[in-house]
Formats: structure tokens, C-alpha cells, sequence
């Protein structure tokens, strides 16, 4: 190798190397306070509304299986609460609701309607902010399967399709989050079986979807999580392909990120000037990792903070962020069983 | 009627019969062990017997609660007993020292799926052990969940199928558990899991909940286990692992350096060290969970040892009387070396043992 190239070679891995500044920031303590005899259990999905209410969605409890001569049904296993901006426990919502099987995500659009994503019943169900069920989507298979020594067969997905098929249409298969646009249009990550972004207008009706499981840009593993920016961009956390792959409001690929990890959970912050925020969460099975990611819309990585733990201000399984105010975020933590509220001072 | 020559053969044929029977009876009272009784029955010989009593009508629950399965029992510093039981769903409840229901922790909770073990440590934190969720709960003394290790498998893939005990065991994973039985620390607050009855291991992770070391892999050799099924440490920081169907309990320093074995009180279900500067270690033979009766009659005493493994002495026996025990899953001794908590798999019970060891001594009954 010439003296030349080694030379750019150095300068290109020092480039690349270039360290990410660390943002100092707080973690407010015990910042839920829940009634004696509630427990959250793991915590998938945290959002915010305009008022500063705090919704959280969780895995808490057994779901319930009942056997019913040659079919098994279930019901029951994730619940979703209402926390004050203080922390104060409010309420809780739809107690008992067919479609709250395993939590995996809840956002609250701009008029503070509260959405939850639900990956076993495979629903996006909409309420009100008064907690009444506005409009559902997908439908709950009617029963699940029971798995066989020779393997296959358990499960209660595939009502959208094949996994990674992508099939088009109106049902998912393990949906994972969901977005709108400043028109209403609905996106749906679908998600950790369909592999696919599927779009609906603001009353729900099917417009398109893209995607299937792959590597190529356009092409998923498991979309995890999903953002739309004001000019209606949509971006999406392609968590095993290791990148977050932009498109248009219609679906048209534009770019990727690919240098901050494995993206589990995105965020984008309101006001004039957007920022995106991603988390390269742990493992189910380590505490690698973990730091949250502060970009540009374009990119460029401004920051980073966190890692994988077990303490206050360390992340576990990092699944959902709500970042409203861009210096403010809400974090939902699956192997941590909480939410912390993180104040960014950068 | 009987004539003479029928009443003289009558007579002698009782004498004969009576003789049968003494010997008979004699007999029973050392019956020849079978060979299962041989193999479970304990190595240890010639034990002395301590003297004890159970508390009667110890834990008073109140109405329409129940406790079934008494899994795990432990105390913290003020006395109050916490026990995690399998009744219809997994529950755990506190106590106060004189046995007064208090409260329950964790209803509901997503970790709860098939108790294990319960714990408290030095700073009256509450640890559940739960073989079902494949979890380990830290509560603090409010009853708050602060911090969870392993994780329960994904509901959401339905109901998987259930492998066959011939299925081959997955590589075990430094933040995953298969099946965990018990939970310890030493001073320094490292955590030590006994994992369990899928792994054969026992891991270390510091107090932030940080991977450390672990050892061990299913087998009989010396750092091997075969179902690492309760767990304790001593004050110098040395873990104690009941290996249960190894029959030994083995002993290792702080970084999981095998030290020594101790094989002559049987299969050790369950473990406790006392608190104090002459700390005792006891471990249980408990009786099978499987009510044979075979084996239920040469097992189910608890063993007194001293910390490097002299026997000294033993008190009970399997049975389902007050003061018998009916397979002890788990003990605490955080009262010290003669007050000790017994919870009992079979007898859905917990008993507060006192140990009277001077009336050994004296051999005069009060």
C-alpha cells in the first residue's frame, strides 16, 4: 500500500471514529407514582399529550387462555394508564378491552387522541382523550394456535399475511407504532411480522403500503418504530437492518442513516426546528449498549447519552420515546418495567 | 370344645404364634432399608438429635385468603415474614413477627407466573425467585418493584409447544435465567442466582445489576451441578449451592472458586446461613414432592452444620404433623441458629421451628 492511501485510509477510520459529544442531562426520580396494588410490568409504549398527561401502555399481568373445545382464546395481559405531567396516577383506560393482548407502542396525535398498538391482538385502536374507543383497525385473530414438539403452529398472528410477505391491505401482523402527517393520513409500522409501512387517511381508509422483508432501501426487518416529520416525511427504525430509511408521504424512498446503531425507538420533537432522536437499545439478553441518539432531520448526529443498565439514567430495552419538547423526553423501558422522564442539557 | 390334646396344640401354636409376632414386631423397628431408601437415606451417621417445637396456628390469615404451595419464606430485620406460595395465581405476603397478615405484594404482577423462592437482604429489600417468568423481582421495603434480571419469554407468539425433557438446553445467556431457584449476596451487595433448573449454573452480578462471572454446567464434577436449588452466602463472602440431585452441597469463594463439598447430608433442597459472628449452616433432606412414602420414611430432616461441614446435629422428619415436615422448599434463619422458618411444598404451610439444643446437652426433658 502506498504512503498515500494509507494516509487516507487513517484519516477515513479516524473520520469515522470522530466521537459523538456526550449530552449531559437528568433523570427525574420516581416519576410515576402508582395506587398500592398496581404494578406496571414491562413498559413498551410511553407518550404525551398536550397538556402533559403521561400514557403508558404495559405488559402487565398473565394473559388469560381459555380452552374452548378444539380452539384456544385469550384475552387480557397489557393495560394502559394515565399519569398527571406530575407523575399522579389518573386513570386507568379500557379496563378489559378485547384488543389490549401485548402492549407494543401508544402515541397521542395532535389532538390528543390516544392511540395504542397492540402486537398480539394485531389492532391500532384510537381513543378519545376521554378514554372512548373512536376507531379500531386490524382485527384480533379469533383464536390463537398451540405450538407442536416438531415445531411451528403457535401463535395468533397472520391475520395480515405471511411474515415478511408485506402483504398490502387493511390487517396487520404484529404491528408496531404509528404516526400522522399534519393532513391526518395514518401510518402503521407493520411490523415485526408484515414488514411493511401501510398508510390510511384520517378516517382510516386503505391508501397503500411498501415494504417487505429485506435488505434492499424500501425493503424492512422489522420496522420498529416510525416518525413523521411537518413536511410529512416518514421515517422508519429498520431495527435488524441496523439503518433508519426515510420516504416521502408516499412511501418514495429518499435516504438512510446508518451510523447510529440499532434502532429501536424514534422520536421527532415539534416546534420550528425538528429533531430526531433514536435509541440503539440493549438485547434482550445484555446490557450492551443502549445510548439514545440526538440527529438532525438530515442526519447528521449531534449528541448522544445513556447506556444499558439497570440505574436510574441507564436504559434496558428502550422501546418507545415521546420527545414533544425537544430537550424533554419520555422514556419507555420493556426490561426495566418503567418510564423515565429524561431532561437533556446540551 | 376344644379336648386336651386340641387345647395343648392350640396353646403351643399361640406360643408359637406370639413368638412370630414379637419377632416380627422386632423386626419392623430396624426394618432392612430397600435399595432406593439406601440411596436417599443421608451418609451421615449417628447424628444427634436436637430438640424442637413448632409454633402452632402460626401465620393467621384472614378470611378467603389462602395460601397453597409454601414455596419461599424469609424474614427481614423487624421480623416480618414475606412468603411467595403457588395458590391460583403466584402471590406474595408479608407478615408481622407474631405471624398477623399485613399486606400483599406484587398482585398481579407480570413476573408472578410459578414461585420459586423469596429473600430478603441486609437492606430489607424483598427478592422473589420465580421459575416461571424465568425472573428475579427486587422489591424495596414499600413493596415497589425497583429492579427486575432475566425476562419472561414473549406472550405474544401464543402458546409455544412443550419440549420434551430430552430437548437440549439452550446456552445459557449472562442476563437470562432457565428456570432460577434462589437468590443470595455477600457484604459488598453482589448478587449470586442459582440457575436452575434449566441452567446449571450459579451467576454473579455486582449490585447495579452488572454481569460478573458465573460457573457451571449440568454434570457431577466438582463445580458441575446437577439442579443448583437453593443458595447462601457467609459473612466472609464464601456461596453455599444446595446441588440438590447431586446430593452435595458445594462450596465456593467470592469469584465462584470451588472450595469444598459436603455429600453426607443427603439431597439438600434448601439452605440458610445464620446471621451472627459463629455462623451455622442448615440444609434440608427434604422428603420427595411426589408423596412417596418409600422415601419419605428415611429423608426429611434438617441437618445443623458448622460452616465447614461438621454435622451438628439434626431434628425432624417427614410427615404431615405439626412439627414433621412435608418436603421443606426453603428456610430462613435470619433469627439466628435455634429460630428458624420452614416453608413446606406439600403441607401448603410455613412453621416457625425452635430449636432447644441445651436440652440435648443436659438430655433432660422440660
Amino acid at each position: 500500500m502506498n504512503r498515500s492511501l494509507l494516509l487516507l485510509a487513517t484519516v477515513a477510520l479516524a473520520f469515522a471514529q470522530a466521537p459523538v459529544p456526550e449530552i449531559p442531562y437528568d433523570s427525574a426520580p420516581n416519576l410515576l407514582k402508582l395506587p398500592t396494588a398496581l404494578y406496571l410490568g414491562e413498559v413498551p409504549g410511553v407518550a404525551v399529550d398536550s397538556h402533559g398527561n403521561i400514557f403508558v401502555y404495559t405488559r402487565t399481568g398473565s394473559t388469560n387462555a381459555t380452552m374452548g373445545g378444539s380452539r384456544t382464546f385469550t384475552h387480557g395481559g397489557s393495560r394502559l394508564f394515565e399519569f398527571a405531567a406530575s407523575g399522579g396516577f389518573v386513570r386507568e383506560i379500557g379496563q378489559g378491552l378485547y384488543g389490549l393482548d401485548f402492549a407494543h407502542a401508544v402515541r397521542v396525535d395532535p389532538q390528543d387522541n390516544v392511540w395504542v398498538v397492540d402486537q398480539a391482538s394485531n389492532m391500532v385502536i384510537k381513543f378519545s382523550s376521554t378514554g372512548q374507543v373512536l376507531m379500531t383497525m386490524g382485527r384480533k385473530p379469533e383464536s390463537i394456535n398451540v405450538g407442536t414438539p416438531e415445531g411451528g403452529g403457535g401463535g395468533g398472528r397472520g391475520r395480515g399475511g405471511p411474515p415478511g410477505a408485506g402483504a398490502p391491505g387493511d390487517n396487520f401482523n404484529q404491528p408496531t407504532d404509528v404516526a400522522w402527517d399534519t393532513a391526518g393520513n395514518i401510518f402503521v409500522a407493520d411490523g415485526h411480522g408484515n414488514a411493511r409501512i401501510a398508510k390510511f387517511d384520517k378516517n382510516g381508509a386503505y391508501i397503500k403500503s411498501w415494504g417487505s422483508k429485506g435488505k434492499e432501501p424500501g425493503q424492512f426487518d422489522t420496522p420498529h418504530s416510525l416518525a413523521v416529520d411537518g413536511q410529512g416525511n416518514v421515517y422508519v427504525a429498520d431495527r435488524v437492518n441496523n439503518r433508519i430509511q426515510v420516504f416521502d408521504n408516499n412511501g418514495t424512498f429518499k435516504t438512510q442513516f446508518t451510523n447510529v446503531g440499532s434502532p429501536s425507538a424514534i422520536c421527532i420533537s415539534k416546534g420550528p426546528h425538528q429533531y430526531l432522536y433514536s435509541s440503539n437499545s440493549n438485547g434482550t439478553g445484555d446490557l450492551d449498549n443502549g445510548e439514545i441518539y440526538r440527529m438532525e432531520l438530515d442526519g447528521r448526529v449531534l449528541g448522544k447519552f445513556g447506556r444499558a443498565g439497570k440505574l436510574p439514567k441507564e436504559f434496558s430495552g428502550v422501546n418507545e420515546m415521546d420527545c414533544r419538547n425537544p430537550n424533554e423526553l419520555y422514556v419507555a423501558e420493556t426490561m426495566n418495567w418503567r418510564v423515565q422522564k429524561i431532561t437533556l442539557h446540551p | 370344645m376344644y379336648t386336651g390334646r386340641q387345647m395343648r396344640r392350640h396353646q403351643s401354636f399361640c406360643r408359637a404364634a406370639a413368638v412370630l409376632l414379637f419377632a416380627a414386631t422386632a423386626f419392623a423397628q430396624t426394618p432392612a432399608l430397600t435399595p432406593a431408601q439406601i440411596a436417599a437415606k443421608a451418609k451421615a451417621q449417628n447424628v444427634p438429635e436436637i430438640p424442637f417445637d413448632s409454633a402452632p396456628n402460626f401465620l393467621k390469615l384472614p378470611p378467603n385468603l389462602y395460601l397453597g404451595e409454601g414455596i419461599g419464606v424469609a424474614g427481614n430485620s423487624k421480623g416480618h415474614i414475606f412468603v411467595f406460595t403457588r395458590s391460583q395465581a403466584t402471590r406474595l405476603f408479608e407478615f408481622d413477627q407474631k405471624g398477623t397478615y399485613l399486606r400483599e405484594i406484587g398482585e398481579g404482577l407480570y413476573g408472578f407466573v410459578f414461585a420459586h423462592a423469596v429473600r430478603v437482604d441486609p437492606q430489607d429489600n424483598i427478592w422473589a425467585v420465580d421459575e416461571g417468568s424465568n425472573m428475579i423481582i427486587k422489591f424495596n421495603p414499600e413493596g415497589r418493584v425497583v429492579m427486575v434480571f432475566g425476562r419472561r419469554p414473549e406472550s405474544v407468539d401464543g402458546l409455544p409447544a412443550t419440549l420434551g425433557p430430552a430437548a437440549p438446553v439452550p446456552p445459557a445467556q449472562p442476563y437470562l435465567f432457565n428456570r432460577p431457584t434462589d437468590v443470595t449476596w455477600d457484604a459488598n451487595g453482589n448478587i449470586f442466582v442459582s440457575d436452575g433448573y434449566g441452567n446449571s449454573r450459579v451467576v454473579k452480578y455486582d449490585k447495579n445489576g452488572r454481569f460478573i462471572t458465573s460457573i457451571g454446567t449440568k454434570g457431577s464434577a466438582p463445580g458441575q451441578f446437577n439442579l443448583p436449588h437453593s443458595i447462601a452466602s457467609d459473612a466472609k463472602g464464601n456461596i453455599y449451592v444446595a446441588d440438590r440431585t447431586n446430593r452435595r452441597v458445594q462450596v465456593f469463594d467470592n469469584d465462584l472458586t470451588f472450595k469444598a463439598s459436603y455429600d453426607n447430608v443427603g439431597a439438600p433442597w434448601a439452605l440458610c446461613v445464620t446471621p451472627g459472628t459463629h455462623q451455622y449452616l442448615y440444609s434440608s433432606n427434604s422428603n420427595p414432592d411426589n408423596n412417596n412414602s418409600e422415601i419419605a420414611a428415611v429423608t426429611g430432616e434438617i441437618y445443623k452444620m458448622e460452616l465447614d461441614g461438621t454435622i451438628v446435629g439434626k431434628f425432624g422428619k417427614a410427615g404431615k404433623q405439626l412439627g414433621e415436615f412435608s418436603t421443606v422448599h426453603e428456610m430462613d434463619c435470619h433469627g439466628g441458629e435455634n429460630d428458624l422458618l420452614v416453608s413446606e411444598i406439600t403441607a401448603w404451610r410455613v412453621q416457625r421451628i425452635t430449636l432447644h439444643p441445651q436440652q440435648a446437652v443436659t438430655g433432660k426433658p422440660q
